[in-house]
């Protein structure tokens, strides 16, 4: 493929990618007063975050036990802890650890 | 009112640099994670015969991984401008929730032209460790953010388009969870201070199971699995508990 059609796709694709991204954010300039707009974008991010990491995070290594110990170590942290490094980083501990004996 | 005000996050110059300072803290496991994932971009973009300068352009334009591979798959079976368009819109059409919600966050204060450099950055993760803010968040905070983790991005690229996989079996295995631990870090604590949210979590992890193994239910796409339970169940949520703004204040600056 020619190197200047590849670029265009990569435009096109920045291009729609970064309006999704600004639209909102501009357009809604002003604090939103309606109860039920304010309550549910304040919900947004739990059911999002919620929503993609399971079960995705299932099947993201090479074998369900070590993402289910990957998981579980990631909401015990999260539960105790909750800082962001701790729990990333023992998350994928739990993943390499569980992988050695598998 | 008053209370609100005193909370606000004025830009001053000390204030920006240190929630700069702690936007890249909170970047540095992010990055970590979008090594992994954008190592993996970068491979895919190999074998559909992209340049690594082309991949890593592509990730530079869009920071976006869903996306991405969407696009990818776009050019190397050589389908329109349209469609790519189209296809980039529907994939990547939760940041529109996103960006909505993240609106709320941003104080009247902050200088407009902030939004659109914002806008750039709303990945999932940077979005997610900005709404976990306390209160209003300041654009410096997520530009901390976004140095030190986009750069990974585009390095993570560039590595797996020119080199392929060098990255050890094992390691890149777990490096795998890495964003999907950080989602965790973000939702977990405020479920557990807050059982409403703690069940809306469990309540969203079940729906979202459900749509990836019933028939019928599991042919919907992700993205679009994304969008349909973020607005059902969070629309939900605002029926049964309406949140007041001083309520959403005074819990984010519990935190």
């Amino acid at each position: 493929m020619n190197n200047s059609s590849v670029y265009l796709y990569i435009l096109t694709a920045a291009a729609v990618i970064y309006l999704i991204r600004m639209l909102p954010l501009t357009l809604i300039k002003k604090e939103i007063r309606n109860p039920f707009i304010k309550s549910f974008l304040y919900y947004v991010p739990y059911v999002t975050l919620a929503v993609m990491t399971f079960p995705a995070i299932l099947s993201a290594t090479d074998s369900p036990i070590s993402a289910w110990a990957g998981f579980l170590t990631g909401v015990i942290i999260a539960y105790v802890d909750g800082n962001l490094f701790k729990v990333s980083l023992g998350a994928c501990a739990a993943v390499f650890v569980v992988g050695l004996f598998l | 009112m008053e209370q609100i005000k005193q909370r606000e996050v004025i830009l001053t110059r000390t204030n920006n640099k240190k929630e700069f300072l702690q936007g890249m803290q909170a970047g540095i496991p992010i990055g970590m994670g979008y090594l992994a994932v954008s190592f993996t971009l970068g491979i895919t973009a190999r074998n559909i015969g992209l340049t690594p300068l082309q991949a890593t352009a592509m990730s530079l334009a869009c920071h976006a991984s869903a996306g991405q591979f969407a696009a990818m798959n776009i050019i190397s079976s050589s389908a329109g401008f349209m469609e790519m368009a189209v296809t980039s819109l529907i994939v990547n059409l939760r940041y529109l929730l996103l960006s909505s919600s993240l609106s709320q966050k941003i104080s009247s204060r902050t200088p407009f032209f902030h939004r659109f450099i914002m806008a750039f950055f709303v990945t999932d993760e940077i979005f997610g460790i900005s709404s976990a803010r306390p209160g209003y968040v300041n654009p410096f905070y997520m530009y901390g953010a976004a140095v030190v983790a986009a750069p990974s991005w585009e390095l993570g690229t560039f590595l797996g388009a020119s080199l392929g996989s060098i990255l050890p079996a094992s390691i890149a295995n777990a490096m795998n969870v890495a964003l999907y631990g950080m989602f965790l870090a973000i939702i977990i604590p405020p479920a557990r201070k807050d059982r409403f949210i703690a069940g809306l979590v469990i309540l969203s992890m079940a729906a979202s199971l459900l749509f990836s193994v019933a028939p019928v239910l599991s042919q919907i796409s992700e993205g679009f699995r994304i969008i349909i339970l973020t607005v059902v169940l969070a629309g939900l949520a605002a029926v049964l508990r309406p949140v007041e703004s001083q309520e959403i204040q005074e819990e984010s600056a519990h935190e």
